[in-house]
């Protein structure tokens, strides 16, 4: 590689994180570490009927018997739980009844991150919850919602107002024994978006959660839980931001989908955590587990992921594909650069007859950085005509950086037809030399030929998101040339 | 430590006169440090991503003899054991439970050829035996290590500079006892500069015992050395086969390794490649059929250290009743290694509803100007085949027996002697049609 090249990529990685600022918020906080007493504190600050506490503790006595797992391609640094503070919330006094009652302070940070709060002036018709640390501030559009019979509200009005739902469907999809990180967030989980879709509605609007860590030494641990009753539609986005900071911080989240009969749920992610310095200093450590599960026959659930932030990703969406003739899809584009580390893929689980599952990942590697597609398919004996495409594409940009597959194909049933395929290369010498030719410079001929890589799934995501998106890979790799 | 573990460390307590006397300073020490390191990792469990499909410890429990000193074997392995192909000369050598039997050559080896028992070899060439031996093996596998620390007798093969082997060998390792027995057995391969040799290892049993086989063979291949090998695995139900084998390959070597099973119980193959030299080309195919309740797992690493190398795998694998496929392949580019071409292949056909296949091709890439692809594709027989054959009057198990053949044969053409070819393609096909997969002439009462 020439060194003009190489500079054009130092440039490049050298690009500033635009989300890092901080807000001057006060914040409430308890105090550091974890124990039982915090897991008790936290519930005793939400005022959570019994069952939540109840639910709490016995996680969080099953996270003690756990070791972090290792078995993931990624160097995790020791975390000293307990120098993390567990829960930490903007300080408000009172119930809010209008927007004009928010902290100037706050707005102006929604307003910075181009979210749209104010419901009356902005014309995009997304519904907000957004979530700054680990509580709920604002969620748009409620009412207008309410009126159709969705419920969409914060994870804690929810446990208040619609406590039987929760009950029913709380950790139905990631038990807290699931895995270490889930039942940490069962323990310590202070806030989230909640979302019911009834019988037979299409969701008129797109739902969306922003989600943003502000305070220093917290983590965050939120919790959504999804669920879409026959015959209805939805589709919901979710955005992180977090601001620059030296030290690492945690956000171990778990997101649970349940898609009932003909049901379809299409869940979009762009996620722009903090991702560190480029000496690797600092970022978030993203740890999330998200799954969901076509209960009854007919039903779909769509995963599109843009990964372009944390330190360290770890995070699978899968797809219980437990009724007949469901769907299960899985779009992702992870992208690392400096010395970020991502493990990311997905798990299709075919338990019915003629279920389908599609999973397209693109991973693009720069810098110094390690990106991994994992991803289990497995096909269980009585999933007669279950059918299955995996495409995992690697693109590395640079010689120091590393682009690995992992994929699991387990199969149970001679109907079934599970394909994989894989392929690694870097931005050929020939495509540059094309678009030079056409007048384009090599900065830009590469963020063309990046996104038309990633075209197969940017498309998947809604409007709004597919612009940040694509202007999210642009301000990444820009000229990065392998 | 477990019990199990336990029952080695006491063998190898009770057999240490054999292990560590009277043998060459080097070897000594490195059966003290293989089992100083079986010792401490122990057999591998389910958490193993390695041995995630296949656990083999139980069996590594009681119930086998594991005597060192092997039974005597009160036939006459040549009067039960014949094995022509037409038209193909061959070197023969046969060990009997993995311990040396006899060499027939045909003629005198060209100079520079040495054939002869590891056993042998040890006492002739320590210097050669203490420069190879172990040296790819070390602290990589438990099982392996197992192997170094008790196995005392397999086959050495030394071809020198610019020679080679003008005639195939033919090894063969035949399985025959009065009570069940645990085998481990050790091989060496070394091709210096510019050295050839063709090679197929074929296995049998003998007798309805259970044979538990820990095999590993290393291979050595200097610069512009070309090496064909097949594995023919061909045992009874009764049988498991731990056959572990380690290839560093110098610049500009030529490895061509196939690996054909046809029958056991449970079968386990690791392949580790070590492209060690620019240059280097290797290619390793598999193919494998099972029934019953047959389990199958193939494992291979293929690690490019070095640039300008290229490799390739293609493993395909037919499965029936309750029998159990697994194909782990690794690809591993180092940094620096530029201008690597990796590719690999696995495929897998369930013929019945409990039939079962796992498969993990996996990429592991840290330099950017490579070309590595991986596809895995399990399912059944094409629709659109059979009903091609069937509208032209193929009846329906003819017709499947025609697409099976088929899908093997890409694996069987890959066998570069013709008359050997064809006489595997002819086995593929009986196996395919449920006879026992033998030659027409063999009067072993194997399976």
């Amino acid at each position: 590689m020439d060194t003009s090249q190489d500079s054009i990529l130092a440039e490049v990685t050298g690009s500033d994180y635009k989300y890092g600022f901080v807000s001057n918020i006060d914040t409430e906080t308890i105090q550091k570490g974890l124990n039982e007493d915090v897991v008790r504190i936290i519930s005793a600050k939400k005022n959570e009927p019994e069952f939540m506490l109840e639910f709490r503790l016995k996680a969080f006595k099953y996270w003690q018997t756990l070791k972090q797992p290792e078995w993931a391609h990624l160097k995790i640094p020791a975390i000293n739980f307990q120098d993390i503070i567990f829960y930490a919330a903007p300080k408000q006094k009172k119930q809010l009844n209008s927007l004009d009652e928010i902290d100037p302070e706050l707005k102006a940070t929604f307003d910075k991150l181009g979210i749209p709060l104010n419901e009356q002036k902005h014309m995009t018709g997304v519904a907000v919850d957004a979530v700054i640390d680990s509580v709920s501030v604002k969620t748009t559009f409620k009412d207008t919602l309410a009126e159709i019979g969705i419920i969409f509200c914060s994870f804690s009005e929810a446990v208040h107002e619609h406590p039987d739902l929760v009950k029913k469907y709380l950790g139905t999809v990631v038990p807290y024994t699931d895995n270490y990180f889930a039942a940490l967030n069962s323990a310590v989980f202070s806030d989230g978006s909640f979302c019911y879709i009834p019988k037979g509605v299409r969701c008129p609007m797109e739902l969306s959660t922003y989600f943003r860590i502000n305070a220093a030494n917290t983590g965050q641990f939120e919790r959504t839980l999804l669920i879409a009753d026959d015959e209805s539609y939805v589709s919901y986005l979710e955005g992180c931001t977090a601001p620059m900071r030296d030290e690492n911080q945690l956000h171990a989240a778990v997101v649970e989908l349940v898609a009932m009969e003909n049901a379809e749920i299409k869940y979009s992610t762009v996620q722009n955590w903090y991702p560190g310095d480029k000496n690797g200093k600092g970022g978030i450590y993203n740890f999330v587990t998200k799954r969901g599960i076509c209960k009854e026959k007919n039903a779909k659930i769509s995963w599109t992921q843009v990964e372009t932030g944390s330190a360290i990703t770890w995070k699978y969406p899968s797809c219980i594909l437990k009724g007949d003739n469901s769907v299960g899809e899985f779009y992702s584009v992870a992208l690392t650069n400096n010395y970020q580390q991502a493990d990311t893929g997905t798990k299709m689980i075919h338990i019915g007859k003629n279920t389908r599952s599609r999973i397209v990942s693109k991973g693009i590697s720069a810098g110094f950085s390690n990106n991994s597609y994992r991803g289990l398919v497995k096909v269980l004996r009585g999933a007669e005509g279950a059918r299955n495409h995996s495409q995992c594409d690697s693109l590395l940009l640079g010689s120091t950086c590393g682009a690995h597959t992992f994929p699991y194909l387990e199969v149970d049933n001679p109907s079934a037809i599970v394909e994989h395929e894989a392929t690694t290369s870097k931005i050929g010498e020939d495509q540059i030399f094309y678009c030079n030719q056409r007048g384009i410079k090599t900065e830009d001929a590469v963020g063309l030929i990046v996104n038309g890589y990633a075209r197969e799934v940017l498309n998947q995501l809604p409007m709004e998101f597919a612009v940040e998106a694509q202007k999210l890979l642009s301000i990444s790799l820009e000229g990065s040339v392998g | 430590m477990s019990e199990i573990v336990n029952i080695y460390k006491d063998l190898f307590e009770a057999n240490k006169l054999l292990l560590l006397n009277n043998v060459p300073h080097g070897l000594k020490i490195k059966r003290e440090e293989a089992i100083h390191h079986f010792l401490e990792k122990g057999f591998p469990d389910r958490k193993s991503e390695k041995y995630k499909y296949t656990q083999l410890d139980n069996y590594f429990g009681n119930g086998y003899n594991k005597s060192l000193e092997y039974p005597k074997i009160n036939v006459s392995v040549a009067d039960i054991f014949r094995c022509d192909v037409p038209q193909l000369e061959t070197h023969l050598l046969i060990l009997a439970n993995g311990k040396f039997y006899r060499f027939d050559q045909r003629g005198n080896l060209p100079k520079g050829v040495t054939i002869c028992s590891l056993k042998d070899a040890i006492k002739t060439n320590p210097q050669i035996v203490d420069q190879y031996l172990g040296k790819l093996s070390k602290d990589e596998d438990v099982y392996a290590s197992l192997n170094t620390a008790f196995a005392t007798d397999g086959f050495y093969i030394h071809i020198a500079k610019d020679a080679a082997l003008d005639k195939p060998l033919q090894i063969v390792n035949l399985l025959l006892s009065e009570e069940d027995l645990l085998v481990q057995y050790r091989n060496l391969i070394i091709l210096e500069e510019n050295a050839s040799a063709n090679i197929m290892v074929c296995d049998h049993t003998l007798s309805i015992h259970h044979f538990l086989s820990n095999i590993v063979t290393e291979i050595f291949q200097e610069k512009s050395s070309k090496l064909d090998l097949i594995f023919m695995q061909n045992e009874h139900n009764n049988s498991i086969k731990m056959q572990s084998t380690y290839v560093n390959q110098e610049s500009h070597s030529d490895s061509n390794i196939n690996i054909f099973t046809l029958h056991g119980g449970l079968v386990r193959n690791n392949i580790n490649v070590l492209m060690n030299g620019e240059y280097a080309n290797n290619s390793c195919n598999g193919f494998f059929m099972a029934d019953g309740s047959q389990h199958i797992d193939n494992f291979t690493f293929m690690h490019h250290a070095k640039a300008n190398c290229e490799s390739s795998q293609l493993f395909k694998g037919i499965l029936d009743n309750e029998a159990k496929g697994i194909f782990n392949g690794r690809i591993l580019v180092d940094i620096d290694s530029q201008k690597t071409n990796a590719y690999q292949k696995s495929n897998g056909i369930l013929l019945s509803d409990t039939a079962r296949m796992n498969a993990r091709p996996q990429l592991e890439i840290y330099a950017d100007d490579v070309k590595c692809t991986h596809g895995s594709a399990i399912g059944q027989l094409n629709d659109d085949a059979m009903f091609y054959m069937r509208s032209r009057g193929i009846s329906k198990p003819e017709s499947r027996l025609l697409l099976l053949h088929a899908y093997a044969y890409e694996i069987v053409e890959k066998i570069n002697i013709e008359p050997l070819r064809e006489r595997i393609d002819e086995m593929v096909g009986k196996r395919l049609r449920s006879e026992l997969a033998r030659c027409h002439n063999c009067p072993m009462h194997c399976c």
